[in-house]
């Protein structure tokens, strides 16, 4: 095993008690006993549903979780309120391990990866404990095309409201798909599946004493899988539930993000620089995956810090961003709330402009990341007034318009990028 | 006339030793800035913020700066052994001091450098995190988290160098303690309604409501 040092020595025990299996399902856990049991519940039914023959377990990767989350997915594993009547032909075993070190998603993926290849699972599928509306078909849904369909990284589309995970379409998304020419709805997944060659790969690459190993790490696997080329599909899981309330951290968020793609740049040059053949990513049983119900939003709020981002950021702006770029965005921040726009084409060269920033570390290259918050903000009020009225079809047009201004764009990022400009 | 001829060679051995120590300094100047450009000094300087201070107060870059700071000591060092060699009475102890010196000055503008980035550093630092909190008048913070800073490595830098040693460490904690009590009462009076917000939303029972007074229901992921 190339890293038996993340593994605890009662969880190999554990491990080897179970013997090999053809599914492993991972469940990354810190403080979620309000939600992680129905989601456990959940994992098992599609299991014993779905794949009742194979040789399956769930595995829970805890980061030191004080509301007994642990006891919660012992006990839902054993209760089973989804299909109390379905046939189980093996065993399903559940085990719970907590890893050393402080919580991070990215610990948790190492830990439920090294699991993975020490019980050689030939599927893998790792689903958030926040993942409220899971239903045994989402294991189905995932796991299916690695199993059947020989896929290697198998990415959710849920139906999602037309202003939820604004940082993910209006940048990660267009971002993902300029830069590597390969259109996933959700680089950045919280259930997907993946196959035991790409886990393995990706367990060893040396990548888990840096920033990506810790967060972002999910992001961090698919632009992997892009890069090397894997098979990619994606499938659409439905709804996908809502938390009473959504994490307000913007600043940690673009860290996993922006940071992240920032720094896959200087990574993988040769994948983003040249012409490449677009990688298929084809999406299994999509539907329209936008709702529209009513949305509280404070516009007003958006507006404000953006103009006072602009205000008090000015220096560190001018060493990041070119004059003409700069000046628009102050411009922009002396317009009022109603009339405000960040159009699709400034925000994406405000975005490579900030990329080559971070490359040449201007300043910080965690200020830079940081920097961009209330820009986003900017972008993401012009989103919302773009989108207030509009219908399914109307609110895809704006977002494919927003990909196609990145797309747009893109020769102007190489320009500065090999110092052109 | 005899003594000018006795005095002549010690000037000529002055003038060699200026000289010779005029081409060391060259040769030093372009070792420390090879070796400089090997280690990508400059990156590092990039990294940490020092370039765009050093170019917003029209200097060179840091790898030109220190290759140059090199060449003037060493050959200050030079031309005042050579001026030791004419015999001038009292002269030598003076050189003596300037060595004794050197390793001091050295220090302090290390100290004085390294502490400026760490106040551009966290300055900005301190400046990004008010606006992406909302806070009122980032600015102003970050502009005294800056001064504070310069002030305690000029306190440092002038203690290394002995310079009024007392008098620099006594007015630095005057300075530092007054800020301390201004920025303590301007929290007080100013900040109250904001940690009683943070507080209720950490520990309190109102939290969602009041937390949620100002949030809307936006997610970024």
């Amino acid at each position: 095993m190339p890293d038996g040092s993340i593994l605890s020595d009662e969880f190999i025990r554990e491990l080897i008690n179970v013997g090999e299996v053809d599914i492993l399902v991972g469940v990354p856990t810190q403080n979620d006993a309000r939600t992680v049991g129905q989601v456990v519940q959940g994992v098992r039914a599609g299991l014993l549903k779905y794949f009742p023959r194979a040789r399956s377990v769930i595995i829970n990767a805890d980061g030191g979780s004080r509301d007994g989350t642990r006891d919660l997915v012992r006990a839902a594993s054993i209760n089973d309120t989804f299909g109390s009547n379905l046939p189980a032909l093996r065993t399903l075993h559940s085990i719970s391990t907590q890893y050393e070190g402080p919580p991070a998603d990215g610990t948790a993926l190492h830990t439920i990866l090294a699991a993975a290849d020490l019980l050689q699972a030939k599927a893998c599928a790792v689903v958030s404990p926040g993942s409220t509306s899971l239903e045994p078909e989402w294991i189905e849904r995932l796991l299916h095309p690695v199993i059947r369909e020989g896929m290697d990284l198998v990415l959710p589309v849920y139906r999602r409201h037309k202003f939820d995970g604004l940082l993910i379409r209006n940048l990660v998304y267009p971002l993902t798909r300029a830069l590597y020419a390969c259109s996933v709805r959700e680089p950045y997944p919280s259930d997907y599946a993946f196959s035991s060659n790409l886990g393995t790969n990706f367990l060893n690459q040396d990548l888990w004493t840096q920033e990506q190993g810790r967060h972002g790490t999910e992001l961090w696997l698919t632009l992997s899988a892009i890069v090397g080329r894997y098979k990619i599909s994606q499938s659409f899981l439905g709804t996908r539930g809502r938390l009473e309330a959504p994490p307000s951290d913007l600043v940690k968020a673009m860290r996993e993000t922006a940071g992240l793609l920032f720094c896959s740049l200087d990574c993988y040059p040769g994948a983003w620089k040249g012409a490449h053949e677009p990688l298929p990513a084809p999406c299994s049983g999509c539907q329209p995956a936008v709702s529209l119900e009513p949305m509280r939003v404070n516009r007003k709020r958006l507006h404000q810090m953006f103009t006072f981002g602009i205000s008090q950021l000015e220096p560190v702006f001018a060493s990041i961003l070119s004059g003409p770029t700069h000046e628009e965005l102050k411009r922009l921040a002396s317009v009022p709330e109603n009339e405000f726009v960040l159009p699709g084409p400034l925000w994406a060269r405000t975005v490579y402009e900030f990329a080559v920033a971070y490359h040449r570390a201007v300043i910080g290259r965690d200020h830079v990341v940081q920097a961009l918050v209330p820009l986003f903000r900017g972008r993401a009020l012009t989103f919302l007034q773009e989108n207030r009225e509009a219908s399914e079809t109307e609110v895809e047009n704006n977002l494919e318009k927003v990909c196609q201004a990145f797309e747009a764009e893109k020769p102007s990022l190489l320009q500065l990028w090999d110092g052109e400009k | 006339m005899q003594g000018f001829a006795r005095f002549l060679p010690r000037v000529l051995e002055m003038l060699v030793i200026v000289l010779v120590g005029w081409v060391i300094a060259i040769l030093l100047r372009a070792v420390a800035r090879s070796i400089l450009k090997i280690a990508r000094f400059d990156k590092l300087s990039e990294h940490t913020g020092a370039t765009q201070l050093l170019r917003g107060a029209a200097l060179p870059s840091l790898t030109e700066l220190v290759s140059r700071f090199v060449f003037w000591i060493a050959w200050l060092g030079f031309i005042l052994v050579g001026i030791s060699v004419l015999g001038v009475a009292g002269f030598d102890e003076h050189v003596a001091t300037f060595f004794e010196f050197l390793p001091r000055l050295v220090v302090s503008l290390f100290i004085l450098f390294f502490g400026l980035l760490a106040a551009s550093f966290f300055s900005r630092a301190v400046l990004l995190g008010a606006v992406n909190a909302n806070l009122p008048s980032p600015r102003i913070i970050s502009w005294a988290v800056r001064t504070m800073i310069i002030l305690f490595v000029l306190s440092m830098a002038f203690e290394e160098l002995s310079i009024s040693s007392r008098t620099v460490v006594v007015a630095f904690g005057m300075t530092f303690g007054a800020l301390m009590f201004g920025m303590a009462l301007a929290f007080g009076l100013g900040g109250k309604d904001l940690a009683r917000r943070y507080l209720e939303k950490k520990f309190g029972s109102e939290s969602g409501a009041v937390a949620r007074e100002h949030e809307d229901e936006l997610s970024a992921l």
